[in-house]
């Protein structure tokens, strides 16, 4: 990995001017041919590549109306140039969506239309070759599908879904992303992401148990796989055992334990996250949520809760019903999916729970909206119910709450950079360059406001900022979850 | 009949031919293109109404747009509501006797032209002044603008420097619509300003024009967020247009 310089934060946010090229060699590993091969992708870069790409171009877009009119409509307005963050963190051109989407429009408009056909240098259209593949894999490697291009564009164009077309024809001719792939293949055969087996994760439940009762001296438990239980959560592997995630997944379990609520985790679902999403697979995706619903219907469980996870939410509250639906056998009077904020806040709404917000009076908090949540999912019954229910969850767990700018938070929020299937050291570079608006925007509020931690709530955002928060003058642990707040704060035990 | 008055004739028929055949056969591509996963961008309306409002004002005052970019907003909304005066006062052109709403616009719609031609030319000059825009911008961009432009500057020309002869220009274009073809006048700023707008309406099917009937059909404008209520099946489009039962 090349050196980089980490970006200096200027107090106001400001739009670079273009370096063209600087970005170029940001590429992540290639996967190897026995990871491609376990999740039906040919090992490696196949001979007749170009023609199969182009075919499967043809066939995705017939396939994706979002594909065909986000291909048709693009006037070059502008709009987009100056909202990814990966743009902003980089000044690299192929990072405005626009352009990053004309790595895949010229290759279509060659192919498919008209214009492309017969005047190709006109419309900008273009052979596809090597050098088109290699720019593909690099800048749509540099794509987190954050969204937020698509709330600015006038006609609604979603990045994300070029950059998933892209990885998947990629995919389809045998050039892979190590990372994504890798573990699509442990979820598959597994359960979870990180490969961890049902006595593990038991071990690790257990410990947990002994963990909270040593510190509050009340047994509060971490069912696995019970059968009858009412409720199933779906919660990210990072949960299990990384920082600051562990410490939200021992809220929820407080928030049942308080609740009277039965649940349980299952060991063969054991992993809300799902990265065939990231590379744009449907089979893949479709593999790993009909795995949710096989583990309810063998616990025979009633509802289905999710964990803190972004584009997990997305995944579960947008697809899981078209993909694995539907979810007739479970209690009708409960949203399918629930997410574990709703949970809470619904809880907190009827007094079910008792909580000291003095607990985490050692904080003054800032809220992360993740692009997933925000972008493409919703929690409640009302629109906007993803910016207002997490922020009165924390709310009713702390005393000192302050928001960052209106421009980086609920529609508008920045990625952290890392999201997407790029959460990997192999694009160490682009994740601290991309993470760069949302730590302006987190510097403005430590410095006016006294912030000092960052309560975020997805596995991808805690996990890139513990990482990244260093590279800015920050420490690891600035970030913390919804859940570990509430964990904080509630007030185990019984009504006296 | 004059040779030109048959190129014209034909150029238009081929024209109006052109449009119509390619937008047809365009939109109901879109219609018919499966939407796979439910992916509108949220925060988005929960129901048919909400979503029908989103979309009336995302096409007449360009919502999303204006978040982004008030510089674009401001020349492209211009363009586009004084291009829509314009063409409706070019029915005058169309009709026989003249709808009184189009007399009474008449007026409104030559000052009209001249705001249209200035956004024109702002959309174009941040195609040269911002170093971001002209990076994306193709020969195909300029090419859009100026003809856009010239078909401004050419009918703007007819209206305040040479008067062309407008109740022969009527006369062909009613006889265009009842096949009761007429003599159309040989004069430069007209028969310019016809062919242009003849080329207009034939790449219209074929190029980034397809924006308009296009974000009718944007997924991520134009689907409910109701994912829990109702599941989404990917065989069955849930279009604004067309909501499954």
């Amino acid at each position: 990995m090349a050196e980089f310089d980490t970006p200096t934060l200027k107090p106001y946010p400001e739009i670079p001017p273009i370096e063209i090229g600087v970005m170029a060699h940001s590429k992540p590993y290639v996967a190897k041919e026995d990871i491609q091969q376990k999740i039906g992708f040919p090992g490696e870069l196949i001979d007749n590549w170009q023609q199969v790409a182009i075919d499967k171009m043809g066939e995705l877009v017939n396939n994706s109306r979002a594909l065909r009119v986000f291909l048709d409509s693009c006037v070059k307005c502008g709009a987009c140039t100056d909202k990814c963050h990966y743009y902003l963190g980089t000044s690299d051109p192929n990072n405005m969506p626009v352009a990053r989407q004309d790595l895949f429009r010229s290759v279509y408009r060659r192919y498919y239309t008209l214009a492309g056909k017969y005047f190709p240098r006109l419309v900008g259209a273009r052979d596809m070759d090597q050098g088109v593949i290699d720019e593909w894999y690099s800048y749509f490697h540099q794509c987190s599908q954050c969204r937020r291009c698509s709330v600015y564009c006038p006609y609604g164009i979603d990045t994300a879904e070029i950059s998933m077309a892209a990885r998947e024809i990629m995919d389809t001719i045998g050039v892979g992303q190590k990372y994504c792939n890798e573990i699509i293949g442990k979820a598959q055969t597994i359960g979870n992401n990180l490969g961890l087996p049902e006595p593990a994760l038991a071990d690790t439940l257990e410990g947990l148990e002994e963990d909270i009762e040593e510190e509050t001296g009340v047994t509060v438990r971490m069912p696995l796989d019970v059968k009858g239980a009412d409720i199933l959560l779906i919660t990210p592997s990072a949960d299990f055992f990384a920082e600051p995630h562990v410490d939200g997944l021992i809220g929820y379990a407080k928030v049942f334990h308080q609740a009277g609520m039965s649940w349980t985790l299952s060991s063969y679902a054991s992993e809300a996250a799902n990265f065939g999403m990231f590379i744009g697979s449907y089979e893949n995706m479709q593999v790993l949520a009909l795995r949710i619903r096989e583990a309810a219907l063998e616990l025979g469980v009633k509802r289905i809760v999710f964990g803190e996870c972004g584009h997990a939410w997305r995944v579960a509250y947008n697809f899981l019903n078209t993909l694995a639906g539907p979810f007739d056998f479970l209690d009708s009077r409960y949203p399918m999916p629930q997410h574990i904020c709703e949970v809470t806040y619904d809880l907190l709404q009827r007094n079910a729970l008792k909580m000291d917000p003095s607990a985490n009076d050692d904080m003054v908090l800032t809220f992360h909206d993740s692009c997933n949540i925000a972008r493409g999912s919703r929690m409640g019954d009302f629109e906007g119910g993803q910016f207002v229910i997490p922020r009165e969850v924390i709310k009713a767990s702390c005393n000192h709450f302050v928001d960052m700018p209106a421009d980086t938070t609920q529609e508008a929020t920045f990625c952290c950079g890392g999201g997407g299937g790029l959460l990997t050291d192999d694009l160490v570079e682009l994740r601290v360059k991309g993470a760069l608006p949302r730590m302006e925007a987190l510097k403005q509020v430590v410095d006016h406001h006294g912030v000092t931690h960052l309560a975020a709530i997805c596995a991808i955002c805690k996990s890139q900022f513990s990482k990244i928060l260093p590279y800015y003058g920050f420490e690891m642990d600035q970030v913390v979850s919804i859940h570990q707040l509430v964990s904080n704060a509630i007030q185990l035990g019984g009504e006296q | 009949m004059s040779l030109l008055t048959i190129a014209f004739t034909l150029l238009f028929y081929f024209a109006t031919a052109t449009i119509v055949v390619g937008l047809v056969y365009r939109i109901r591509l879109y219609a018919r293109t499966p939407t796979p996963l439910r992916i509108p961008t949220t925060p988005a309306p929960i129901n048919q109404a909400g979503v029908v409002k989103r979309m009336f004002f995302e096409v007449t005052l360009f919502n999303s747009l204006f978040k982004s970019n008030k510089w674009i907003w401001l020349f492209g909304w211009v363009f586009h509501a004084a291009l829509l005066f314009v063409l409706l006062r070019h029915l005058r052109y169309f009709t026989d006797p003249v709808w009184s709403w189009v007399a009474l616009i008449q007026p409104l719609g030559a000052y009209a032209a001249f705001a249209m031609v200035a956004g024109l030319a702002g959309l174009w000059a941040r195609r040269f002044l911002v170093d971001r825009v002209r990076y994306i911008t193709s020969p195909s961009d300029h090419l859009m603008l100026a003809l856009l432009i010239a078909i401004g500057l050419t009918g703007l020309g007819m209206k305040y420097v040479a008067h062309t002869d407008i109740v022969a220009v009527k006369a062909f274009f009613l006889g265009l619509m009842y096949f009761d073809w007429q003599p159309l006048p040989a004069d430069l700023l007209l028969n310019l300003h016809l062919l242009l707008v003849a080329l207009l309406m034939i790449v219209f099917p074929f190029s980034k024009l397809l924006h308009a009937p296009g974000v009718f059909f944007s997924p991520t404008r134009n689907q409910i967020d109701n994912p829990r209520e109702k599941r989404h099946q990917p065989t069955q489009p849930s279009v604004a247009a067309k909501p499954s039962t």
